[in-house]
């Protein structure tokens, strides 16, 4: 699943230039490094709903709950036990 | 009348905070009209002290013009200092018409809506001809106020990576099933001074059955061949189907803004925008002021002119003096330095050497980019541009930073 995350971030929101700067893994900060801002978080929600048939409610979209790959796993492994 | 003590002190670590992160924003007093040279106090209670101003909006030159005075002068004698109403109530005029005419001429657009500021403009914009089945696709370095009118409005939202075709191409593909689909961009983006590329993206526009909205705030008036803006630049003029801009920049400075385009959309706006229908009409003065300035750049383009001769001057003068500019073709032009402390300590050496720039770091432009944004003025000349260019070459050899490049400065000074 991480994998698959840092994938869609990386093609998202990174460009050519930037990969050479920005090393990605599951603990690099994504919002609070401004990788990704707050308000162009909502395709990574779109996307993650969609990939692992889930529904985010936007409380939970929080700055801090997406500002890890690591804390995304957690949140969505927290809503398929829901399922 | 409730504010204990404890709120107090919420507050006040809320401000210490802000000023450890070095985000503490300080007003430095001007004593003069605004102007290519400016009298300038700072810190707070310091001697004034004459310096060249690299830091306006004022594009044309045209915030102290003796014409444009004069025209809000004779306003002000003739319809008053304010109308206290909105613009439905009692707060329009025959000459806020006759502006918003003159806006829609200048701007080759079907019509146009005034608001109190471009920021109002950008707020009440979307929500008022966007609903839940629309979607807006915004390039990622929109200006703030667009930003936040998207947040009030219902329509889905996504966004693609800064100026880059291919992604937005992808967005509009996946956002077919949409009832409008709104291609959202700065025409030239305020802290890099590039410009969008409006031909492809009135391409693809057409070809994905798109709308396209530009902020033209940075352009218009002196962008294009005939200062039209970026429309004009790319050769799209009359294409665009909403552009909001300003008067608080080239436009004479003072304030207001407007949305133009799609005669439906103006009239959307004229019937639902929440910062036109319940913020008071713009002054006489200033609709009589931005007339004027309408007026100016119709009969000739010598200021549009001299503002691009200017532009390559500085440009090509920072280039060979070692500093690394940003590429582009507005008078926007940003020095790069990376790193957030090296601009605050450049900036704050020019301002010794009087010369005022500002200098800006994350989270005002992405982190690692911190940069002095110098902004020209059709009110400089190269004799005043050559002596700001000396005094940037006796900084930039203080701090060793000539001839480096993004590598050599960061591994001097680090991100």
């Amino acid at each position: 699943m991480e994998e698959v995350i840092l994938e869609y971030i990386r093609n998202e929101y990174l460009d050519e230039d930037d990969e050479e700067d920005i090393e990605l893994d599951s603990k690099t900060p994504l919002i609070s490094s401004g990788i990704v801002d707050s308000f162009s978080m909502v395709s990574l929600k779109r996307f993650l709903e969609k990939k692992y048939e889930i529904s985010i409610p936007d409380a939970e979209a929080s700055a801090e709950a997406f500002d890890t790959v690591a804390n995304i796993v957690r949140l969505i492994q927290r809503h398929q036990g829901d399922a | 009348m409730a504010y204990p003590s404890a709120i107090r002190e919420v507050h006040g670590s809320q401000l210490s905070e802000i000023r450890e992160q070095g985000l503490y924003k300080e007003e430095r007093y001007i004593h003069s009209p605004q102007s290519a040279r400016i009298q300038v106090e700072y810190p707070s209670g310091a001697a004034v002290k004459a310096v060249v101003n690299l830091c306006a909006n004022n594009y044309l030159g045209l915030s102290s013009h003796p014409d444009v005075i004069q025209a809000a002068h004779a306003a002000l004698d003739e319809r008053g200092y304010g109308l206290s109403s909105v613009r439905f109530i009692c707060g329009t005029q025959d000459i806020h018409r006759e502006l918003e005419a003159a806006l829609s001429a200048f701007l080759g657009t079907e019509d146009t809506i005034l608001f109190p500021s471009c920021m109002d403009a950008n707020a009440g914009v979307f929500e008022a001809f966007l609903g839940s089945e629309d979607v807006i696709i915004s390039d990622r370095l929109v200006h703030a106020s667009i930003v936040d009118g998207i947040r009030l409005c219902k329509a889905v939202t996504d966004t693609y990576k800064h100026a880059n075709m291919k992604h937005l191409e992808q967005k509009l593909e996946e956002h077919q099933g949409k009832r409008v689909r709104l291609i959202v961009t700065d025409g030239v983006f305020s802290m890099d001074g590039d410009m969008a590329p409006l031909d492809e993206i009135c391409s693809l526009a057409d070809a994905y059955d798109a709308m396209v909205f530009v902020d033209d705030s940075h352009a218009t008036g002196f962008i294009g061949r005939t200062g039209r803006g970026t429309p004009e630049h790319f050769g799209v003029l009359g294409g665009i189907d909403v552009i909001t801009t300003t008067l608080g920049k080239a436009l004479g400075g003072a304030a207001g803004g407007c949305v133009s385009g799609r005669k439906e959309v103006v009239e959307l706006c004229r019937q639902r925008a929440r910062p036109y229908l319940f913020s008071n009409t713009m002054a006489p003065p200033l609709v009589a002021g931005a007339l004027k300035v309408l007026e100016i750049l119709s009969s000739s383009t010598a200021r549009r002119d001299k503002l691009e001769e200017n532009t390559e001057f500085w440009r090509r003068g920072l280039t060979e003096a070692g500093f690394v500019v940003k590429q582009g073709e507005s008078p926007i032009v940003p020095v790069m330095l990376y790193n957030a402390r090296l601009s605050q300590d450049v900036a704050r050496d020019l301002f010794a050497e009087g010369i005022y720039v500002i200098g800006f770091f994350f989270p005002v432009v992405p982190q690692g980019q911190a940069r002095i944004r110098t902004q020209l003025s059709a009110d400089h000349d190269i004799p005043l541009l050559e002596k700001a260019l000396e005094a940037f070459e006796r900084v930039g050899e203080k701090h060793g930073i000539l001839g480096l490049d993004k590598k050599g400065i960061i591994e001097k000074f680090g991100m």
